[in-house]
């Protein structure tokens, strides 16, 4: 056959591309349960982290057992822990209808506040109750994301974990470090009044040791001011969605 | 088309004397943005090796049925497939780092010396040479960024593979880490000071003008 007729180049090129197209299909099929399970498996590390169980203590924790941490007993834990999860309305009612852990924020907060679903995971560790917000929203250059633990009292930040896709490293990408995170802890996100308040990254903040757990303020990272309002903007947009619900188990509580 | 290559030369070569980033000058944009951490460069290294290697043993294995008019697109779908295998595995078996490399694997397509091997070399050779002409090249990529990824990470977190080194009592004297080694302008200087060691060791590299 004549290698520089027409009929020959696109009989090769349809060739090639079929089996290329059959070879892809098929790699990615066959791998995608796998990359699911490390999605599932990070969130739920995320998750665990925020009330106090980092890599290092669920890993000593399966040394304990005898074990090595893998996906099955990463799963175990988050089971263990995480006694209740929901996909909460705007009202603050339960939809039961929807699994909260396989909510995607960054597809669920493009939609109009009432059509939103928001998740929250209720954990119960050494008999204390700990309520897990997620969080989304947009850094300088691309997508940040994180998760928020507030105390039995819907009040108090236990501890927070945040993650980013694309931030300045040394500049927004500290967000992700232990420094950083470890200033939310304690602080409140209601004002005395019980009214919504949030907490707010201020590079005027009086307080740069952090000591005053009341002002709503955490130190933002010099050089990133963008990241930093990136950062309070999506914690106070996402939280203030829960507060009916928050209102209404306090309401149980009170009967 | 008949010469023939000698193994050693078609693996050595590329680390050096014909080294593709310090040398041939390509691929240096992701050499600037992967190289914060060693862990991302080595991976990034092994992936970039991997689809040199395997394109070049493909095409050159197809090489004489290819229609020349059409031999650059051919070329690419090769690659581009490759790349997405190697994206998809990693995602799946390495999953933290595939997050630390987001988008660069996907743009190792687009790294000049994977289309630069496969027309230069794939093109006229034969699969087996063809394929440690990949590895050479995919080495000689690594080295570099394996190189500038050690003193980055060293000089601008103070770690190693994510393990402190530099010892505590350092920093109680007041050593800082330099953040600016975090940056890509560093990683260009810090390339910079590559290329200037290897051409005072090695003047037949210079150009002559």
């Amino acid at each position: 056959m004549n290698r520089n007729s027409n009929t020959y180049t696109i009989l090769f090129a349809s060739i090639v591309v079929v089996v290329i197209g059959v070879l892809l299909s098929l790699a990615a099929t066959g791998l995608k349960p796998l990359q699911e399970q490390n999605k599932r498996q990070e969130k739920m590390t995320d998750i665990l982290y925020t009330i106090g169980l980092d890599q290092d203590a669920l890993i000593s924790k399966a040394a304990a057992e005898g074990l090595k941490l893998n996906y099955k007993l990463i799963e175990k834990y988050f089971k263990t822990y995480f006694v209740k999860q929901y996909a909460l309305k705007e009202n603050g009612e339960v939809d039961k209808n929807v699994n909260a852990f396989d909510i995607n924020l960054k597809t669920e907060i493009k939609k109009p506040a009432d059509k939103q679903r928001y998740p929250i995971f209720i954990a119960n560790k050494d008999g204390k109750t700990y309520y897990v917000i997620p969080l989304y929203g947009k850094g300088l250059w691309d997508d940040i994301w994180g998760y928020m633990a507030l105390e039995e009292d819907m009040n108090t930040v236990a501890g927070v974990k945040f993650g980013h896709k694309g931030e300045t490293p040394g500049l927004g990408a500290e967000i992700t470090k232990k420094w950083f995170e470890n200033q939310f802890k304690g602080e409140k996100i209601l004002d005395k009044d019980g009214t919504f308040e949030g907490i707010t990254l201020s590079k005027t903040n009086k307080d740069p040791q952090n000591k005053d757990k009341e002002d709503h303020e955490v130190d933002a990272i010099s050089g990133s001011t963008l990241t930093s309002n990136g950062v309070s903007k999506m914690i106070n947009e996402r939280l203030k969605h829960y507060m009916p619900f928050f209102k209404k188990i306090k309401e149980q509580k009170n009967k | 088309m008949a010469k023939k290559h000698k193994w050693k030369d078609l693996l050595y070569d590329p680390l050096n004397e014909n080294n593709p980033i310090t040398v041939q000058v390509l691929g240096i944009c992701s050499a600037l943005a992967i190289t914060v951490k060693l862990m991302p460069a080595i991976v990034m290294a092994l992936s970039v090796m991997v689809v040199v290697a395997f394109s070049n043993l493909i095409i050159s294995l197809i090489r004489n049925y290819i229609p020349v008019r059409i031999r650059i697109i051919i070329q690419l779908l090769v690659v581009a497939a490759l790349v997405i295998l190697v994206d998809q595995v990693l995602k799946a078996f390495a999953y933290d780092v595939s997050k630390q490399l987001s988008v660069f694997v996907g743009l190792i397509i687009t790294n000049c010396i994977v289309m630069g091997r496969l027309e230069a070399f794939a093109m006229g050779n034969k699969p087996w040479d063809s394929f440690l002409d990949g590895i050479g090249n995919g080495a000689g990529y690594g080295l570099v960024l394996i190189i500038v990824a050690f003193f980055r990470e060293l000089l601008g977190s103070g770690t190693l593979f994510d393990k402190k080194v530099i010892p505590q009592w350092l920093y109680d004297h007041g050593y800082v880490n330099n953040a600016m080694m975090l940056l890509p302008a560093m990683a260009l200087i810090t390339l910079g000071i590559y290329i200037w060691v290897q051409r005072a060791m090695y003047p037949q590299l210079t150009e002559k003008h």
